[in-house]
């Protein structure tokens, strides 16, 4: 059987790769991955393949051997002509791809997450720092189990009357009015939401909803409530425990400073 | 009329001089009366300080990086009694001199442009921090008068005085490292006006307590010190009046000083190792000579395995720069990784992944002049795997709405993939950086046995031993990485994170004492022939160089746009109309201008001393000429 040459392989690992990634990541194994994070990893793939390639001169030309000869060579002519054609229909089609008009509304620009303030209020009263609040109850944790048990299930009522119907039955952003927000709701069982956040964050972002997000970032597209307006202080550290509790992610807390 | 080189570039100078003249004539024309700001003609105020200290930043850079290494590569010429590392240390100082005096032009042009339209930060400043400015004239007296001993003493002090002249390498070292920590101090402090309670002044302490006590009646001096630990964070400003309260040491040692110093002090070697590098890829590119492309090609090398051993820690070192930032402040935290600049990281990983492509590429084009080294080609493309998977999981962005249409939001259900959103946390990234470095080791124990053969009789079992020691430690970075997916932030930041990276250095610490006793009397199959390295390799150099002065701009930006809209973070507001945060579209313009100012300005030094040398070879040649006539007569 006749080898295969090394730019036939090196076509084949770049359409492969994007078939993969296309096909077999985002739609068997996962669901879709963007267009643009796909266009990143081909781009990745395409310098894998040009380091490989150059690194050492035989290899080079020997990657550059058939490019050669369907260039200049007389008995590849078949071929040329068949590039040649196929080249300017690829690049209209993309072209095309790009420019066309479409229905679907534009993806939200918001940020990754909304800068918090350096100050942590409930309905213009300081509480204090973002820095140093805490959650009053989360001491009962060890100091105190049954208090603690009493303010997660007070915490739960809370979910369930205000907060399931965007955020989901299971926290993971799956409301009954979730499809038809912009941006999703947050998805408290992503390993990326909880761990990441002290709870004054989280005490931040339910007080104040998505009208009180930040200047900074904008614009933001939330459908979050006020919930100061709704909800008492406890009420919110409580469904901050909750939330913890259920998922089974703890708040981030910093150790101490070297 | 013929005009010659000579004239053509005075008249341009002439230009440009004039030019700049022209430019800045507006703001002389203004009345010098007290003001919080004057704005600078045209480009305006931040962008011009912007400019020169990122210039600043990159010169100082530079010179304070290159004799780390030279005065090293020196003593080893003294050691191994090799000229050649001497002439090689003796070119990077020539570099260096260069330089100086442009690293100093600039940081005078920095301070002229924070007096003018800063007048009001750097009156606070000098006001906190003046005897550390008395302090860093003498240091920069002595740094300067011991580089140029240090430099022009390099032929007198041959011979019996070298250890002289080390110590004086030694010096210059020691002088330059303390300058760049004074002046880190100004800027790190800019950033965290605090530092711990166990570590405070003693007169601090009180004030502080007294405050307390005032805010709050109802504490006594007992309970207010409840819950305060030599850790807590106190403030060095009055809360209320914002007056500066601490002494001159309790800014200094601000609470990120010592990462910026320790972050920057490595980078100082990775940078100024890929400029040198970048500088002998040139002259490789231009030499005529076999000689000259052997040695170029020698120098090269050299400066890239420089540049890789800064590299290699710089990843663990502004982690946890990152991680104090965090610790100082959680909102700066924030906007760092996961809001404002959250974009501006993966830009980072990005470059920090041509860095480490770039280093290895050269690496394995380097195995191609020594005879002997084909049997490693064969693992050359497991390593680009390996590689560019994990450089492909450190650039994933953990939130994906910027760039994804509503369609695809909605098919992933909500702004992170259910599956890649993963690779968008630290946990993967940091397990991922671990493996690249690893890997990176790993091209260069390829290197390193290119061509020889080992005699220890224990060659197999050492072998084995290496193999699996590699094997395990991939192993256990990735099982910690998975895990610290279900952790704690606290434990996995402060534990799991620092344990990665111990596995990953305790790896390549075993591993080169293992390789040294294996290859110690190794049979030499293959020789190493310098100058014998494709153009494209030189290309790559030039890269690496590149790419670093676009990282350290982009990280500057981002330094200093963390503090928003504050000259002292949480003390003295910035109330001019650059107080915004400049888009990263808008940094990135002024981060490429600062790349190629910086580059036509080294280009120019470079250039001065080719010059220079080429007169005295010119010389030399001619005077070489006229005996051989003489005799010939």
């Amino acid at each position: 059987m006749k080898r295969l040459s090394l730019f036939t392989i090196c076509l084949i690992i770049l359409v492969g790769s994007w078939l993969v990634l296309r096909f077999g990541i985002g739609g068997v194994v996962s669901v879709p991955i963007p267009a643009s994070v796909i266009a990143m990893y081909m781009g990745l793939i395409i310098i894998a393949i040009l380091v490989h390639i150059s690194v050492e001169d035989s290899l080079f030309q020997e990657f550059l051997r058939p490019i050669r000869e369907t260039l200049v060579d007389d008995r590849r002519r078949i071929r040329r002509r068949v590039i040649a054609v196929l080249i300017p229909l690829f690049l209209l089609g993309y072209t095309y791809s790009i420019i066309a008009q479409r229905a679907s509304p534009p993806g939200s620009p918001r940020d990754a997450h909304p800068s918090p303030p350096l100050e942590l209020t409930y309905k213009d009263e300081v509480i204090g720092t973002m820095q140093d609040v805490v959650n009053p109850f989360r001491h009962y944790e060890k100091d105190d189990p049954e208090a603690f048990k009493a303010h997660v299930e007070n915490g739960r009522r809370v979910y369930y009357q205000n907060c399931f119907y965007c955020h989901g039955d299971h926290l993971d952003g799956q409301g009954h009015f979730a499809p038809y927000l912009q941006p999703l709701p947050a998805n408290f069982q992503d390993p990326g939401i909880i761990p990441n956040f002290q709870e004054s964050f989280f005490f931040w972002r339910i007080s104040k909803g998505g009208p009180g997000l930040p200047a900074a970032g904008a614009p933001w597209d939330s459908a979050m409530p006020i919930w100061e307006d709704y909800l008492t202080q406890d009420e919110i550290w409580d469904v901050i425990l909750f939330l913890s509790d259920y998922t089974g992610y703890q708040p981030r807390t910093f150790g101490e400073a070297h | 009329m013929k005009i010659s080189k000579k004239r053509l570039y005075l008249i341009f100078a002439c230009v440009l001089v004039a030019y700049a003249f022209l430019a800045i004539a507006p703001v002389f024309a203004q009345d010098a009366t007290e003001a919080e700001y004057r704005p600078f003609p045209k480009i305006g105020s931040r962008n011009a300080a912007w400019i020169a200290a990122q210039l600043h930043l990159l010169f100082g850079s530079f010179i304070l990086g290159v004799p780390m290494f030279a005065v090293i590569i020196e003593f080893i010429g003294w050691k191994t009694k090799d000229m050649r590392y001497d002439r090689m240390a003796q070119e990077f100082i020539k570099l260096c001199m260069g330089a100086f005096s442009t690293t100093a032009l600039l940081g005078g042009v920095l301070v002229f442009i924070l007096i003018w339209c800063y007048p009001k930060v750097m009156t606070k400043l000098s006001g906190i921090f003046g005897p550390t400015m008395i302090f860093y004239v003498v240091l920069f007296f002595g740094e300067t008068f011991t580089l140029y001993l240090y430099s022009y003493g390099w032929d007198k002090m041959q011979g019996r005085h070298k250890g002289w002249h080390l110590f004086l390498g030694v010096l210059l070292n020691v002088f330059g490292t303390a300058i760049m920590f004074v002046s880190n101090a100004w800027l790190s402090y800019q950033t965290s006006p605090a530092t711990q309670y166990g570590v405070l002044s003693e007169g601090r302490r009180k004030s502080w307590i007294e405050e307390k006590l005032a805010a709050d009646p109802s504490l006594t001096p007992d309970t207010a010190m409840e819950g305060v630990t030599s850790h807590t964070m106190v403030p060095l400003h009055n809360e209320t009046t914002g007056e500066f309260m601490g002494t001159v040491w309790d800014a200094v040692n601000n609470f990120t000083w010592m990462p910026v110093n320790i972050h920057r002090l490595v980078g100082n070697i990775a940078f100024g190792g890929s400029i040198v590098a970048a500088y002998a890829a040139f002259r490789f590119l231009v030499a005529k000579t076999k000689e000259d492309k052997a040695h170029y090609d020698w120098m090269g090398y050299t400066g890239n395995f420089i540049a890789l051993c800064g590299l290699i820690p710089l990843p663990f070192l502004g982690y946890w720069l990152g991680r104090e930032i965090y610790m100082f402040n959680n909102t700066m935290g924030i906007n760092m990784m996961g809001s404002l600049f959250s974009w501006l990281f993966i830009i980072q990983a990005v470059m920090i992944g041509v860095l480490f492509i770039g280093a290895n590429y050269y690496l394995w084009s380097g195995m191609g002049r020594i005879e002997g080294a084909e049997i490693y080609a064969r693992y050359r493309p497991y390593m680009i795997t390996v590689i560019v998977i994990c450089v492909a999981i450190w650039m994933t962005p953990r939130t994906l709405s910027k760039i994804s249409s509503a369609s695809e939001l909605s098919a992933m259900g909500g702004a992170n993939h259910p599956h890649l959103g993963l690779f968008g946390l630290m946990t993967a990234k940091n397990t991922a950086v671990n493996i690249v470095i690893l890997t990176t080791f790993l091209s260069f124990l390829f290197y390193r046995r290119s061509g020889k053969t080992p005699t220890a009789s224990w060659g197999k079992v050492g072998n084995i031993a290496i193999s699996s020691i590699f094997f395990l430690a991939v192993v256990s970075i990735v099982v910690i990485g998975i895990v610290g997916f279900t952790v704690p932030t606290d434990l996995r930041v402060n534990i799991l994170t620092p344990y990665q990276v111990l596995v990953a250095l305790a790896v390549m610490a075993v591993v080169t004492v293992v390789d040294i006793f294996m290859y110690r009397r190794a049979t030499t199959s293959g020789t190493i022939n310098w100058g014998e390295m494709t153009d494209r390799s030189q290309y790559v150099l030039i890269l690496i160089a590149i790419t670093f002065t676009s990282l350290m701009g982009l990280m500057g930006y981002a330094r200093s746009g963390l503090r928003e809209a504050w000259h002292i973070f949480g003390v003295m507001q910035d109330t001019s109309a650059d107080a915004f945060t400049p888009l990263l579209s808008e940094a990135v313009n002024i981060v490429a201008i600062i790349m190629v100012v910086f580059f036509a300005l080294v280009g120019f030094i470079f250039w001065l001393g080719l010059w220079g040398e080429k007169k005295k070879q010119d010389a030399a040649a001619t005077a070489e000429t006229a005996v051989t006539a003489e005799g010939d007569d």
